[in-house]
């Protein structure tokens, strides 16, 4: 139900901002770019580029709609909270006899963890005494009302409603069930918002991230789980291509080695390194050593596959051209057949970089003390949504990271690439 | 260094369907030093493959070629090659492109960049010298290519329509370039061409060849290409014995196309 609000609130901010910016952008001075001068757009793939605009406001949306239902002070405007503080509903009980009386129950919503007394109970005219409870915020309290009138006695009201077992009242902030046995199941009223162990709101993951980055969760600070994963990535990365680019030249190289290796290649390239981690647990044992074979293997078959392509996709007049020029075949090897390669190693190394990010956080899950996907997992067992957020974050932020990171190296070592 | 004697030379091979292909039949050639031989053809008639079988990188079924004396075995400096496109070093700039022949023998820098720079000079391309092949235009790059190939000093320049891929206008110009380094150098050279207008501008001798199976089908000796030399090509163009020439190659090289459509049938 709050599932679907969140989306109609979503679609509502995606077309009011179109909307808002369009009839911003329309009361400025126009534009008069090549663009801007199209007549048919809608179809030229060309005349679309990503509004920067809609961009920032995009991200802008998520964190007002991730803290407006998180009550966060970040957001200037909230969902409705859960009620907190005193409230009281009467219900009438009914003896043996047939008299009734009334009473009250009076009820301190606090929030969760928080350590309060009972209010008061109100005093009562009738045989039917005052009752009192204390429930956190979005959790329900069961209450005995008729427990303290006397023997054989039964609620027959509530808030001068009639209720029977499983029938449900509306009573002041929140609602009153009536269970098989007859007591009252008092729900306050929960509000619009996520409790913080389904979604913590945002100034709780950052306040979490300082916290970790300096005093460190369970004894070690975020750098180090950073550390740590990074550590496993690159030396599985390393290796993966230490071993799998001679390979994918041998196999580019030699119809031998090429027949040879195929179907190796082609067997392994498709199991997703995830299904390797048992076995690499059987073999290697939880340690070090497991995590970077299994890497190890997550890098290796793209990177045979990219130095593979890289060989194949060589232009033949080049190699001829090198041989007419004189070249010897390890001169053609390092002068024409490794350079021509290095625009696809590099895409392959983007690949296998991301591939082994994402491993490595699932293997640091299964097992691990140290590491990014080891602390959202050992957070995740103690409901520490917060951790868990944060870490998915990072995790995320890493990845993009590299990404770009690799982007920047292949633009500045192979500015050839795309242009033969 | 000498004659480029191309003896009797035939390519047969077999297709994965089993039936064979005669590329190319009894093909007999003497080059001497210095000439410029063009290659005229439809397709399919072994042209690129003779040349390639000169060039070293394809064996032929029977016969033998030999430059100055020596069989010809696999590529060799000896034999330099032009190709149509695509085959400049694009991580390397033009002067690593130019040097790379004489780099890959071991000739020392000073050395090196003096025939770089005298090269890049002659096909005008000094200022140029450190930039990156793929910012060049299609007809600088083959001016590159030319370059390359002449650093090596071959003996024996192969030309797989050089000039093939340039727009009409750059092509002409590149024509004028291509008969200046021939006098210039005295290289021999075999240019592969679909250009008729080329083939008889640029040949000393014309070759026309036949396909199914690829043969020489005429020979001619042109005097267009000296002619031509440091004078304007278009007012070659206009000799009466260029146009009629051009008329009779035209029709032989039709006839034999319509030859392989009636046979196809």
């Amino acid at each position: 139900m709050s599932g679907l609000l969140v989306l109609f609130i979503y679609v509502a901010l995606f077309i009011g901002a179109y909307l808002a910016v369009k009839a911003i952008r329309s009361s400025m001075a126009k534009t008069t770019d090549f663009t801007s001068l199209k007549t048919v757009t809608f179809g030229d793939e060309s005349a679309v580029t990503a509004d920067r605009a809609a961009s920032i406001i995009s991200v802008a949306a998520i964190f007002l709609v991730w803290g407006a239902f998180t009550g966060s002070n970040y957001a200037p405007i909230h969902m409705p909270g859960p009620f907190k503080g005193y409230t009281e509903f009467t219900y009438v009980s009914q003896n043996p006899a047939g008299e009734t009386s009334q009473a009250t129950v009076n009820v301190l919503v606090h929030d969760f963890g928080a350590d309060v007394d009972a209010p008061e109970a109100t005093e009562s005219t009738g045989f039917a005494q005052g009752d009192t409870a204390t429930v956190a915020a979005w959790r329900s309290v069961l209450i005995r009302a008729a427990r303290n009138d006397g023997e054989g006695v039964v609620v027959t009201q509530v808030e001068g409603q009639d209720i029977s077992p499983g029938e449900t009242v509306k009573v002041p902030n929140g609602k009153v069930t009536m269970t098989t046995k007859g007591s009252l199941n008092f729900s306050p009223y929960a509000g619009m918002q996520m409790e913080s162990i389904w979604l913590p709101s945002p100034e709780a993951v950052t306040h979490r991230f300082q916290e970790i980055l300096h005093e460190g969760y369970r004894g070690i600070v975020l750098l180090e789980h950073i550390r740590w994963s990074l550590y496993r990535v690159f030396a599985g990365f390393i290796f993966g291509s230490l071993v799998g680019i001679p390979l994918g030249y041998a196999m580019g190289l030699s119809g031998w080695a090429r027949g040879w290796f195929d179907p190796i290649v082609e067997f392994m390239r498709p199991v997703p390194p995830l299904a390797l981690i048992p076995l690499v647990i059987i073999w290697f044992g939880i340690g070090e050593s497991g995590k970077i074979v299994l890497l190890f293997l997550a890098a290796l078959w793209v990177m045979i596959i990219a130095a593979r392509a890289g060989v194949s996709g060589v232009n033949i007049a080049k190699v001829q051209a090198a041989y007419a020029l004189g070249a010897s075949k390890a001169q053609v090897l390092r002068y024409v057949i490794v350079p021509n390669s290095l625009p696809e190693i590099f895409t392959g190394a983007r690949v296998s970089m991301g591939v082994c990010w994402g491993t490595v956080v699932a293997a640091e899950m299964l097992a691990g003390e140290k590491g990014l996907g080891a602390m959202i997992n050992t957070a995740s067992k103690f409901q520490l949504t917060d951790i868990v957020i944060m870490g998915i974050i990072i995790i995320g932020v890493i990845g993009f990271g590299i990404d770009v990171l690799m982007r920047k190296l292949e633009s500045y070592l192979v500015p050839w690439k795309g242009k033969s | 260094m000498g004659a480029l004697n191309i003896n009797d030379i035939s390519m047969r091979f077999e297709l994965p369907d089993g039936s064979h292909v005669q590329a190319l039949q009894n093909v007999s050639l003497n080059l001497k030093k210095g000439e410029l031989l063009s290659v005229l053809g439809p397709s399919g008639c072994g042209k690129s493959t003779l040349l390639n079988i000169v060039a070293g990188f394809l064996a032929p079924t029977q016969g033998v070629i030999e430059l100055a004396g020596k069989p010809v075995t696999g590529p060799s400096a000896e034999r330099g090659m032009v190709f149509q496109k695509g085959a400049l070093f694009e991580w390397m700039s033009v002067r690593q492109n130019v040097e790379f022949g004489p780099r890959m023998k071991g000739m020392p820098e000073t050395e090196r960049n003096t025939i770089v720079e005298n090269l890049l000079d002659t096909v005008g391309l000094r200022d140029f010298k450190e930039k990156a092949v793929y910012e060049l235009s299609g007809g600088m790059q083959q001016r590159v290519a030319l370059a390359r190939c002449l650093a090596n000093d071959p003996d024996v320049i192969l030309m797989d329509e050089p000039l093939g891929a340039l727009d009409a206008l750059t092509r002409e110009k590149m024509q004028g370039l291509v008969l200046d380094l021939w006098k210039k150098t005295g290289k021999t050279i075999i240019l592969i061409t679909h250009s008729v207008d080329e083939a008889l501008l640029l040949g000393e001798r014309l070759l026309v060849m036949a396909p199914r199976p690829g043969r020489i089908f005429k020979e001619y000796r042109l005097p267009f290409a000296d002619r031509a030399v440091g004078e304007d090509l278009r007012v070659v163009k206009e000799d009466p014995t260029f146009n009629d020439t051009k008329k009779e190659i035209l029709e032989m090289i039709w006839e034999m196309e319509e030859e392989i459509m009636g046979g196809d049938k």
